[in-house]
């Protein structure tokens, strides 16, 4: 075995994005191999858990960790990767915030399977079967791992040094965080957020922006927007405004509105708070003066009417990090 | 039960209108629920929506925004503002399984103290009787 100090990247929740970001470093990739060996990552090498189990506290030097923490296996892996880490690094959104996984947590816990084995159209399951933790069979009993009560962060079941954000991550941000913990005048303090600008989206952005004043939203299949103002001006949801820097403003420059993967901006602790106090400040309502609170309430929820999922768009990315975190409480 | 239970109640007052309605009733000794705490906000523009989900986490019953009449905001705009904020925080509150009977806004000027006890007085019966109400 290689004397290389030891990383690993490991998927929890998640759907592998994060390691395809990860070999987008391209030809950077060798350097990583030259300087580390990536000892553990299911998707990339052939070693086991039972490997990690084996190896010294803290041994691992690295590790990358993405994807929430939804099932019971998650979460021991969450446990046991911290205690073989020197540092341990939440990589990518759902790691961070929770991401599309979390969206889960907008449904109570026991309806969780509802949509998919119940309710389904195109479903027939008359026997009422949905997944168990245990299911016993003529040859024994088969288990898979057990279906927490609500996505969390990983920030929330232990300890992170480093979180890098991002749905996935930019490969130059990646090679920038990296490059940020071996720099000779140290690594960032403990808790920081890494591979990431000072401030949102919108520095990042090209549009012009003028003074919001928002008559009607519009989806983005019902107009072509300009390519040259800001989105949001032009009375489509971009999430940029409530989204920290850190992507280069890719899905405005070609004219898709940001969802907001990035997550919230630095010092936030709510992405959707942030967005419902931006879009609550730039409604176009009118003459207000002397209207009665009926009228004033309806014309603001005419205006709020074409959003079709407030929670869903406003927390894509970041329920399990937000303040309520969603409905189940622990 | 149904007696015993005593709201936490959070409201954002603001400075010019509400709160000196506020002030109003309390000049003229009128009693008010002691369980609506009041927070002093230079506006009801100030009133991030961060702090009304901390409020929710922390256990409040319930959250009241009290601000001037639609176009007589000190500040011109910030009424309209909190109201935007309001519906909207509403909308996500209910997918957030908190029932949006518990975040409350109402326009109290500087010169309706007696309004101020009627509406909160209301409001804290209503919350108190939501929360004990069966499911």
């Amino acid at each position: 075995m290689s004397d290389k100090p030891k990383i690993a990247m490991y998927w929890a929740s998640s759907c592998g994005g994060c390691e395809i970001a990860l070999v987008n470093l391209h030809e950077k990739i060798l350097d990583v191999d030259a300087a580390f060996n990536l000892f553990f990552c299911p998707c990339l090498v052939d070693t086991k858990t039972k490997d990690i189990e084996a190896l010294a506290d803290g041994e691992l030097a690295i590790t990358f960790f993405n994807g929430a923490i939804r099932t019971d296996e998650n979460l021991e892996m969450a446990r046991l990767l911290r205690k073989k880490s020197q540092i341990l690094i939440a990589f990518g959104s759902c790691a961070v915030e929770g991401c599309i996984p979390a969206l889960g947590n907008l449904v109570p816990a026991a309806k969780y399977f509802d949509p998919i084995y119940r309710d389904n159209l195109t479903t027939a399951n008359p026997d009422n079967i949905i997944p168990l933790n245990k299911s016993e069979i003529a040859e024994g009993s088969l288990g898979i791992p057990l279906f927490l009560k609500k996505v969390r962060t990983l920030g929330q079941v232990t300890e992170v040094d480093y979180f890098l954000p991002g749905c996935p991550p930019e490969p130059h941000r990646i090679w920038q965080a990296v490059a940020a913990l071996i720099a000779p005048d140290g690594p960032p303090p403990k808790g920081s957020v890494v591979g990431v600008g000072p401030s949102t989206v919108c520095a990042e952005c090209r549009r012009e922006r003028t003074d919001k004043k928002i008559r009607r939203f519009f989806r983005t299949y019902e107009i072509i927007p300009n390519q040259t103002e800001c989105l949001l001006d032009q009375g489509i949801l971009c999430m940029g405004i409530a989204t920290r820097e850190g992507c280069g403003g890719l899905c405005p420059e070609v004219n898709m509105p940001c969802t907001g993967c990035y997550g919230p901006p630095a010092g936030r602790l709510d992405q959707g708070a942030r967005m419902t106090a931006a879009i609550g400040s730039i409604l176009d309502l009118g003459e207000v003066k002397g209207l009665g609170e009926k009228e004033l309430h309806g014309r603001i929820d005419q205006a709020l009417g074409a959003i079709p999922d407030y929670a869903g768009t406003f927390y894509k990315y970041s329920l399990a990090g937000s303040i309520l975190g969603g409905r189940e409480k622990l | 039960m149904s007696t015993t239970f005593e709201a936490k109640v959070v409201g954002f007052l603001c400075n010019w209108c509400s709160y000196a309605g506020a002030d109003k009733a309390g000049g003229a000794q009128k009693p008010y629920p002691h369980n609506f705490k009041i927070i002093r906000v230079m506006c009801s523009g100030r009133v991030e929506p961060e702090f009304v989900l901390e409020a929710f986490r922390k256990g409040a019953t319930g959250v009241v925004i009290l601000a001037c009449h639609p176009g007589d905001c000190h500040y011109k705009t910030g009424n309209v503002i909190a109201a935007g904020r309001f519906r909207l925080l509403k909308k996500l509150l209910i997918q957030l399984g908190i029932d949006e009977k518990r975040l409350i806004m109402e326009y109290i000027s500087a010169s309706e103290g007696e309004r101020f006890i009627e509406v909160i007085t209301k409001t804290v019966r209503d919350l108190e009787s939501l929360e004990t109400a069966p499911a």
